[in-house]
């Protein structure tokens, strides 16, 4: 699989000012029959962002005007949480975003995005209240230098672990990485003292 | 030799599959000694191994089953899965044919030891003390009851898993959460697990794997401590771990796919040495006092919104708490018990073990459910449910007025045609009451099997001590 690498990202945000925001939400399970991992993006928040006769909710944030082409998702407190489905990541992405803010990034949802160039940067609670009371601000991301800037001149830091940054920033495929261990992992089989 | 100080539980596995260490610039190499996969988060894993010529590395330690998207409506082919549609019958026949393809075993249709896929490895036997047991499943972390460390990944990492046997890791943090007193009659492990994120928060065991330890986990059979351990993730955590004791082995002796004769007694000689080293220390601890809980039920929408079942409702201004009020149609000052129940579901991996069943049964046995409610009962394996039909518990459930249902994740989270009306209340063993979980608009209240019985009985959210005392059971 080839991954995109992504260096930058400059857009405007979209928010999403609930916390808690779970897998189910993001992808509901009705959407996972699929056996491909594209179009997953029409079922994005389907059950927020549409309506019961399937028209757009006019209340919905991603459904404004300004949200249309924004490549940035600011959302409340612990986001991705609950079931480990990739879909979630997959769906992000194919709807059109890039990177997800938030000040709290669950587990398994941050590592399924790191593997498919979905950007998660967890900030600090003062500046997740910023950018959630801000919608439409406008953010640039540097993947090289790990930064946030902010158009009010503020450029902070955000914490990623340095082999998944080089991994978006190369477009490099970790499957590719895991067999080129294939010796490694065949001496520890070997030298085990039990065997599974 | 290695020449580390005391290590944890968790430390004494992880260090065991390490094929490399982790680097600053790099994450570990960890091995997989079990890999448990099913229908509905595999398929673009094999795809993606097809394209690459890639055979899966090791068969031997790879296991399928079908449960998220089957119907639990009694199925013996491929024919009858239509009944959930066209995708999910198509996502079931892929299955069979990667499996067949590959060379993989998988417990289908046919077999008795289908069911849901963290039921499987318990029952046979496969989860033992010190393994690394993965799936792509949040709840792998059920298996953590046995002292193993298992946990979910997503679909990439199954593709990582089944062409290498390893995945790309890093060391996750410790959490120990101590659990004190007995538990009171009426009150089970699912009220513990509840209270527990309730104190922890959702995000509370974010990048941490948890060790639950203490007099009121020890007590516990293996049944509950998978309860326990199950709902890990609802807290956010990586993993949770219960060191390996005489009742885990109990449980796993004899057991098909556990080892046998002489290669048990060098297993058990082998488990014994994994629990903690005394001096070890965790990054975090928390202790829970059990000795006071009372059965506890979700009032929102996340499983950390939890009170005791006879306590009003807090109140908190948040716009996400209001938001998760005004979903569940509940107000705060109230206790949950006045509320009226549509539907009541006893299943799902958190739930549905024998002594699950037979605890609601307790309840149900010579009583009827309430006018206007259906129960859905159900195993989430076929072999438990024999075993629970040579006890006559499905008469028991049938006699009340509920459905008893074949082994799948059904209700759980609606994938299969099995869903919850919108606007529905429905007191459910699963795990999570997140919004639209068990079907558009439904209104879940996560509880107990006792709870649910209680609840399925009185047409209401019950407290089960009123109908323990009226029968005198346990
Ligand atoms: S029963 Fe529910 S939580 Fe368990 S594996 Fe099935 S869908 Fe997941």
């Amino acid at each position: 699989m080839t991954v995109e690498a992504v260096r930058q990202i400059n857009s405007r945000t979209v928010v999403l000012p609930v916390s808690d925001i779970d897998t189910d939400q993001i992808i509901p399970a009705r959407f996972l029959t699929t056996t491909s991992r594209d179009g997953l993006g029409a079922g994005l928040f389907a059950d927020w962002r549409l309506l019961e006769d399937g028209s757009p909710n006019p209340d919905f944030p991603l459904n404004a005007e300004s949200a249309r082409g924004c490549e940035v998702l600011v959302a409340g407190r612990n986001f991705g949480c609950g079931s480990s489905r990739e879909h979630a990541a997959w769906a992000l992405l194919d709807y059109g975003f890039k990177a997800v803010i938030s000040s709290e990034i669950a587990d398994i949802f941050r590592s399924n995005a790191l593997k498919n160039g979905l950007l998660p940067i967890v900030v600090e609670p003062s500046i997740l209240d910023y950018l959630l009371a801000n919608p439409g601000t406008g953010v640039t991301v540097d993947v090289a230098a790990s930064t946030l800037a902010l158009p009010d001149g503020r450029t902070l830091d955000y914490p990623i672990d340095s082999f998944a940054r080089f991994c978006l920033l190369e477009g490099i495929d970790q499957l590719g990485f895991l067999r080129q261990h294939e010796a490694d992992i065949r001496k520890f089989e070997e030298n085990r003292p039990w065997t599974p | 030799m290695r020449t580390e100080g005391p290590r944890t539980l968790f430390e004494k596995v992880w260090s065991e599959h390490l094929v490399q260490p982790e680097t600053a610039d790099t994450p570990a190499v960890l091995y997989v000694d079990l890999h448990l996969i099913h229908e509905v988060t595999t398929p673009q894993a094999f795809s993606l191994l097809r394209s690459l010529d890639l055979p899966v590395r090791r068969p031997d330690l790879t296991l399928g089953t079908m449960d998220h998207s089957t119907p639990t409506t009694p199925v013996t082919s491929l024919r009858d899965i239509a009944v959930v549609g066209e995708n999910a019958a198509r996502q079931v026949a892929q299955m069979e044919e990667n499996c067949r393809d590959f060379g993989l075993e998988l417990l289908g249709f046919d077999r008795r030891e289908r069911g849901i896929v963290h039921i499987i490895g318990p029952e046979l036997g496969i989860t033992q003390p010190g393994k690394t047991v993965v799936c792509g499943d949040s709840h792998t972390s059920t298996h953590g009851a046995f002292g193993a460390l298992a946990f979910g990944i997503g679909t990439t990492e199954v593709g990582h898993v089944l062409a290498t046997q390893c995945l790309l890791q890093r060391k996750p943090r410790t959490l120990l959460i101590d659990i004190e007193g007995r538990l009171q009659p009426g009150v089970s492990a699912k009220d513990v697990i509840l209270a527990t994120i309730g104190q922890i928060g959702v995000g509370g065991g974010t990048g941490h794997v948890i060790e639950y330890r203490g007099q009121t986990i020890s007590a516990m059979d293996m049944d509950q401590r998978m309860t326990v351990c199950n709902m890990s993730i609802e807290a956010g955590a990586r993993a949770g771990m219960i060191a390996p004791d005489d009742t885990t082995f109990d449980y796993l002796h004899g057991r098909s796919r556990a080892p046998q004769g002489p290669d048990w007694d060098r297993a058990v000689e082998r488990w014994r040495r994994l629990p903690g080293d005394p001096e070890a220390t965790f990054d975090r601890e928390v202790s829970i006092n059990a000795r006071d809980l009372r059965p506890m039920v979700t009032f929102g929408t996340n499983p950390g919104m939890v009170v005791a079942v006879d306590e009003p409702i807090p109140d908190r201004t948040d716009a996400s708490f209001r938001k998760a009020l005004d979903y569940m149609q509940l107000r705060p000052g109230k206790p949950l018990s006045d509320s009226p129940v549509n539907v009541v579901f006893l299943g799902s991996c958190t739930n549905s073990r024998l002594s699950d069943l037979q605890q609601a049964a307790s309840i149900l046995r010579g009583r009827r459910i309430a006018d206007g409610v259906r129960m859905l009962g159900g195993t989430r394996l076929q072999q438990i449910k024999a075993e629970a039909e040579a006890l006559g518990l499905h008469d028991v459930f049938k006699a009340a007025g509920a459905e008893w249902r074949e082994s799948g994740c059904s209700m759980c989270l609606g994938m299969n045609g099995d869903t919850v009306p919108a606007g529905q209340l429905s007191v459910s063993t699963s795990n999570r009451n997140f919004e639209g979980r068990q079907g558009k608009g439904a209104r879940t209240v996560l509880a107990s099997p006792l709870t649910a019985a209680a609840s399925a009985v009185s047409g209401r959210v019950a407290d089960p001590r009123r109908y323990l005392q009226d029968t005198g059971t346990e």
